[in-house]
């Protein structure tokens, strides 16, 4: 491999929050969570992300493939409301404590 | 009797398991049969029996199933490669979303038989060799290279397979031994293919100002950057 650039810290996701789940006022749904994403504000903007890769990077204590840090996927699955809040599926529903946490939001798979 | 030469096609397409589209006289129509009995003058042709060679007697099986078996409809599907973005083409610059070269900006090729696109660095560029990639892991730019020189015939999915593993007996003593041969070295035919691909691409890619570095940088999003508003 060419020696040029090795580790060089690309970013090719964008950074999103995790707002909570889906829910109205007094029940929530925890198989659907709601994400907010860096930068879109409007629900014409979210159609570009629709179906897109999430991943929910958590650190645990116990080394599980020689790594300490895991990983939820899911995918962006459609627009909530219409100030650019998405909703968001994963393979495993986000533990409670993800709330107001970081998740990646990734470019793929791409349409462009 | 003799093998067929052609194999036998039914012209009686199945509706469902059992059930043919076409009635039996429609049937006697698509078979010609009238048209064989016309040559030979109204009757159906009888060929007297071969004589039968003597064969040994053949015992029957005391098996046979106790229900019909039902015969699976046949599958004609055949799979086409993945349909190609109108924005890439042969030639285009791609920008690779994930896996070890991600964000690398890489020349495509051509889209194999299997859908995946075929792409390479150049390698002495940006240090991508010759690659498959799939098309949802790759952005398509608007820049264009010029690969008219370059001959793209040779590869296909076959030279990406993996070699066939030689098994190794299991013994202990070869179990520490093997562990040296694991090296894969990669052959130098391979090299070789990669270099003259390269050559052709490198040309084009330096009468081109500022192209060569532009390939070797990598694509990154910083900040304030929104990828639903750029225009690639």
């Amino acid at each position: 491999m060419v020696k040029g650039r090795e580790g060089e810290r690309v970013r090719l996701y964008v950074r999103g929050t995790i707002l909570g789940y889906k829910r109205s006022k007094a029940n929530q749904y925890p198989n659907t969570s709601l994400i907010q994403i860096e930068g879109v504000n409007t629900k014409e903007e979210v159609a570009w992300y629709a179906g897109k890769r999430l991943a929910y990077i958590y650190k645990a204590k116990v080394k599980k493939d020689g790594s300490h840090y895991r990983c939820i996927w899911g995918k962006v699955s459609r627009s909530h409301g219409n100030s650019g809040v998405v909703r968001a599926k994963f393979t495993s529903n986000l533990p409670p404590k993800s709330m107001g946490d970081r998740v990646r939001v990734f470019m793929y798979p791409s349409n462009i | 009797m003799a093998p067929r030469k052609t194999p036998v096609v039914s012209r009686n397409p199945q509706l469902i398991r059992g059930v043919g589209k076409y009635s039996r006289s429609k049937m006697y129509h698509k078979r010609g049969l009238w048209a064989i009995k016309a040559k030979n003058g109204g009757v159906f042709p009888k060929h007297d029996p071969k004589p039968k060679a003597a064969s040994t007697a053949e015992k029957v099986s005391k098996f046979y199933p106790a229900d019909d078996i039902k015969v699976p409809l046949p599958n004609k599907r055949k799979a086409k490669p993945t349909k190609l973005r109108a924005s890439i083409t042969p030639g285009t610059v791609l920008i690779i979303l994930a896996g070890r070269f991600k964000g690398k900006r890489v020349v495509f090729l051509k889209q194999l038989t299997s859908g995946l696109l075929l792409v390479t660095g150049p390698f002495k560029v940006n240090g991508v060799p010759l690659r498959r990639v799939n098309q949802a892991y790759v952005v398509g730019t608007s820049t264009k290279v010029d690969i008219s020189g370059v001959n793209v015939d040779k590869f296909d999915d076959k030279y990406f397979a993996k070699a066939a593993e030689k098994k190794n007996k299991k013994g202990e003593g070869e179990f520490f031994e093997a562990d040296k041969e694991e090296k894969n070295e990669l052959p130098q035919d391979k090299k070789d293919d990669q270099k003259t691909v390269d050559a052709a691409l490198i040309k084009s890619i330096e009468a081109v100002p500022d192209l060569k570095s532009y390939l070797a940088a990598r694509f990154s999003l910083k900040a304030g950057m929104k990828p639903h508003e750029l225009v690639f």
